[in-house]
């Protein structure tokens, strides 16, 4: 079946079999690897990508599901003038060890600050809850977002995303 | 790697479009919303349809509205969309408890109401909170849209009264003043399915219970109901030890079974606390003293 997938902005038309997954999509059809794969049951959440903006584990959505849709995976998030704030802010506070969690609670993190610019470490938690860090990482991953959050606030731009 | 087995795949620009298809595709065809039980199954091969109907498409069913003295969600509204809703949580704020823990955010923007039901996973949060609440559900087919009560939808663990060329359009919750509802999940975990879970909705009259509606997830109460329990709350005082008493026949009547979640006297243990718990919950929202 032919489908037309719009993926960090750039039009995709490809034909796929129904029963391909998104994650498989992306990896396997486009090359974007940066989106991991890992439990295959919905349950880690590595393969988080963002859907049409939200959050959507990508191992539990059919590539065929996003036709006519919008994904932003985390190769999307770097603009023109650099990395998105809150890979910044990950690199800055040590949000990574070994980085198998990282590009999920990246896109996890961008849409929680897109909508709430202000998150509590307890509101952090709860956006990341359904993802896993093997590396037991979680709070300098807290501390990373409450930092690209400051930042942002700072630099004046209520949602920290990078203007490219 | 696990990967579905073959199937061919159709979308559905209308009800009327989806019920057309699944007479065409016959018994073997099922519809997919957000696909986060459907999938899961088929990659394990537990479920095998040799045709998907994605409904994802059908706008019309994602709506949350108050009309005629009901609260109607459509049938594809996401866990997240219920969860934000300030009509439905205004009304009914066991929607936010329950959806709170129901898997994880991310889970959440995907998972529908109507595929919470039609799953009808004996652990299904949303089947208590809408037994509770004696909701309605509306199902259309060929000959049009027929009502079931939410407490006679569940024929059996994984099997509703939904038939192979039907779909659940809407669940109604009729609105009534005077009420307050709650529900209490224990889990092991951030987003794990319960433990068990008791939700219930009051409605007050002075300080005697006027109606109730109990519901249970996971202790293999028959229909998510605790129909004695209720019996025995309508018309007495709402009082801690009528609730602590309502929790003790709830948990008699139920029967759990041990699994990897915890041995069965310990979920038998946990309905009847969480029902007390709810209800004393519900009881304080219905005073007008705890939002
Ligand atoms: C990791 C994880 C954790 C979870 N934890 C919980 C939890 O704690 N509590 C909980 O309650 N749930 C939990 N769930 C389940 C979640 O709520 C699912 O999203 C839900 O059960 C199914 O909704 P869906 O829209 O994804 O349905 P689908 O998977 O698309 O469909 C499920 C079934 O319903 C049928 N169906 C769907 N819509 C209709 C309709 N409108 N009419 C007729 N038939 C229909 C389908 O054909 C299929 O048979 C969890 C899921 C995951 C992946
Ligand atoms: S690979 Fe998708 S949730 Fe683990
Ligand atoms: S950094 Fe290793 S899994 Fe999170």
């Amino acid at each position: 079946m032919q489908i037309t997938v719009t993926v960090n902005g750039v039009e995709y038309t490809r034909d796929v079999e129904p029963r391909l997954l998104l994650v498989h999509f992306l990896r396997d059809e486009l090359g974007l690897t940066g989106t991991h794969w890992g439990c295959d049951t919905s349950n880690c959440g590595v393969c988080v990508v963002l859907l049409d903006g939200l959050p959507a584990k990508s191992c539990t959505v059919l590539a065929v599901m996003a036709d006519g849709h919008e994904v932003r995976t985390v190769e999307g998030l770097a603009g023109a003038d650099g990395l998105d704030p809150v890979q910044q802010a990950f690199s800055d506070m040590h949000g990574l060890q070994c980085g198998f969690c990282t590009p999920g609670m990246l896109l996890t993190s961008r849409a929680l600050l897109d909508r709430n610019p202000d998150p509590s470490p307890a509101e952090i938690r709860e956006a990341i809850s359904g993802q896993v860090c093997r590396c037991t990482g979680y709070e300098n991953i807290v501390r990373a977002v409450r930092a690209a959050a400051d930042r942002a606030a700072e630099a004046g731009t209520a949602a920290g995303t990078v203007t490219s | 790697m696990q990967v579905p087995a073959q199937f061919e795949y159709e979308r559905a620009t209308s009800v009327a479009h989806a019920v057309a298809l699944l007479q065409r595709y016959g018994p073997e065809s099922r519809l997919l919303a957000g696909g986060h039980s459907l999938i899961p199954m088929m990659k394990l091969r537990l479920a095998n349809p040799e045709t998907l109907i994605d409904i994802n498409g059908l706008d019309e069913l994602r709506t949350i509205s108050l009309e005629g003295g009901e609260l109607r969600l459509g049938a594809l509204v996401r866990h997240a969309e219920l969860m934000a809703s300030a009509v439905a949580g205004e009304h009914f704020p066991m929607f936010r408890d329950a959806e709170r823990v129901i898997a994880d955010p991310v889970v959440r923007n995907r998972g529908t109401v109507g595929g919470s039901l039609c799953q009808a996973d004996p652990n299904e949060d949303l089947s208590a909170v809408f037994t509770a609440l004696r909701a309605v559900a509306v199902i259309e087919g060929v000959d049009g849209r027929r009502t079931v009560p939410v407490r006679e939808f569940h024929v059996g663990p994984y099997q509703t009264v939904v038939g192979d060329t039907e779909i659940l359009v809407e669940i109604r919750v009729s609105v009534r003043p005077g009420g307050g509802s709650a529900y209490t999940k224990v889990e092991r975990r951030a987003g794990d399915w319960a433990v068990a879970a008791a939700g219930a909705a009051l409605w007050l009259e002075g300080e005697r219970v006027a109606d109730v509606g109990l519901g249970l997830t996971a202790v293999g109460a028959d229909h998510f109901g605790a129909p004695q329990a209720e019996e025995f709350l309508r018309g007495a005082p709402a009082t801690e030890e009528n609730f602590a008493e309502a929790g003790r026949i709830a948990a008699e009547h139920c029967r759990p079974v041990a699994d990897q979640r915890g041995p069965e006297d310990y979920k038998r243990h946990l309905a009847g606390e969480l029902t007390a718990r709810s209800l004393r919950r519900a009881a304080a929202r219905a005073r007008g003293r705890e939002a």
